[in-house]
């Protein structure tokens, strides 16, 4: 749910439930896009390291 | 046939013999499914709950899953923010078993809600005020944790590897991977913690309800606790058996002692609390609400004092006090009978909090409700456990998952 569906209230319930949502799935999120975008600047630029 | 899929130097059985294998595991897969399907065309009266066991068997093997799936967040906790290195040769399997216990959660829950169709409503349609609804967020986003941990194993498979997107990607997952595990972590301490929450907080039946912490009741932290102390036994139980199956060495001994003091250690601190947690609510509690302890523990055919002895003794105290013990620990086969009655433990632990509570009486004018799950309740609960074994087949086959597995078997591998 979002702010600004009907059913959205603005209260510390709702702000403590979606906001740890939001927070784990924007971490989530930021992660997977900085190590895919990463990758694939890696891969244009062919600097592989071969171990990891 | 299958061999360039393989790992380098790993030995593994023949594809028609992995095949059979898989085939026969397959078939109670299928019946699983079959059973799955029925529940979702024909409804819940395929099961035998009712309106004392709106909770039954399925929500049991949700929370044993879920707890001996702990493993995975406690030891990439340790190996990723505590960084114990020697947790680097377990981590991979330890993912993958977290990763098994957590789909077979969300299926059951699948199969549960009765309309799959429908499970999105819990995120859209929320109850803010309910601990379920968090253990419902954290379960998913905890899901797409383990996910994204065990894709670099996924992409380190010795084809995948050699395409250089994936190649890099593995490399860059495992760069920022203490920010996934400190993620799983607090997701997981929360989630672990409500399902106790959920017990704890029901004022209406004395035998689960405790005090507590602020809103969180002890049974609160009993449960992230424990899922913290016997996930990691269990991890080395799942590790023991597919040494087994395999014939093979894959962990070095260090590391299953390693493991095991941790797991033994959090096991004994656990059930100190537990026992002082039970005694309070024996002594103060129970009186409080007009009970004494024996009305919950007799007037029965199954719920004795036995399950309570069985529970904090047998399948508590004592694998404790077998793992912190160091020759005990070292010695396989206590250190087997210690992991086995921890996992059996924790399980019977989430039987008590889902289904004797169920059963228990609360009204003066109740007796006591027994339950015996259908059929259609078993084949679902034992697909998950076929479904593993099969992942863990199909994973060692194919995935570098044991770091320490060529050294610790290279004589053969020469032969």
């Amino acid at each position: 749910m979002f702010p600004f569906c009907f059913e959205w209230i603005w209260d510390i319930s709702h702000g403590i439930f979606f906001g740890g949502l939001w927070y784990a799935v924007a971490i989530l999120g930021a992660g997977m896009t900085y190590c895919i975008v990463k990758a694939a600047i890696d891969t244009m630029n062919d600097n592989g390291e071969s171990d990891h | 046939m299958d061999s360039a899929l393989i790992p380098e130097g790993a030995k593994r059985c023949s594809f028609p013999k992995f095949t059979i294998g898989i085939a026969i595991v397959g078939a109670v897969v299928l019946w699983g499914v079959y059973a799955m399907f029925l529940c979702w065309f024909k409804g819940l009266n395929q099961t035998n709950m009712n309106d004392y066991y709106g909770f039954a068997l399925w929500i049991w093997a949700d929370l044993a899953v879920i707890a001996v799936g702990g493993g995975a967040f406690f030891t990439g906790l340790l190996r990723y923010i505590f960084n114990v290195d020697e947790l680097k040769n377990i981590i991979n399997f330890a993912v993958i078993i977290g990763f098994i216990c957590y789909s077979s959660a969300l299926l059951i829950l699948a199969i549960d809600i009765g309309q799959p169709l429908r499970g999105w409503f819990i995120f859209w349609h929320a109850n803010v005020h309910s601990m379920l609804t968090e253990v419902a967020f954290c379960l998913s986003c905890y899901f797409a944790v383990l996910t994204i941990e065990f894709i670099p194993n996924i992409l380190e498979n010795r084809q995948a590897n050699k395409v250089p997107f994936f190649h890099h990607l593995a490399h860059n997952m495992h760069g920022v991977m203490a920010v996934f595990a400190a993620t799983g972590a607090f997701l997981s301490f929360f989630h672990q913690g409500s399902l106790g929450g959920v017990a704890g907080v029901m004022f209406g039946r004395p035998f689960a309800v405790r005090e507590g912490l602020l809103i969180w009741p002890w049974t609160f932290f009993l449960f992230t606790w424990s899922a913290a102390a016997f996930g990691p036994s269990f991890t080395l139980l799942v590790t023991r058996i597919t040494e087994a199956v395999t014939g093979k060495k894959l962990v070095k001994d260090n590391v299953i002692h390693l493991l095991a003091k941790i797991s033994g250690w959090m096991i004994t601190t656990y059930i100190i609390a537990k026992i002082i947690d039970t005694i309070y609510w024996t002594y103060v509690t129970i009186p409080s609400l007009g009970f004494k302890i024996s009305h919950f523990y007799t007037n029965n055919s199954f719920y004795g004092y036995w399950i309570l002895i069985t529970e904090i003794i047998v399948c508590g105290l004592v694998p404790g006090l077998l793992l912190i013990n160091k020759s005990t620990r070292e010695n396989p086969n206590t250190r087997l009978l210690a992991i086995v009655l921890g996992v059996i433990g924790v399980c019977l632990n989430r039987w008590v909090m889902v289904l004797q509570i169920m059963a228990v009486p609360v009204m003066s004018f109740d007796t006591w409700a027994l339950y015996i799950p259908s059929w259609q309740e078993m084949a679902t609960s034992i697909l998950p456990i076929a479904y593993g074994v099969i992942l863990i087949s199909l994973a060692y086959r194919y995935l570098p998952v044991f770091p320490q597995e060529l050294e610790l078997n290279q004589p053969k591998a020469d032969q």
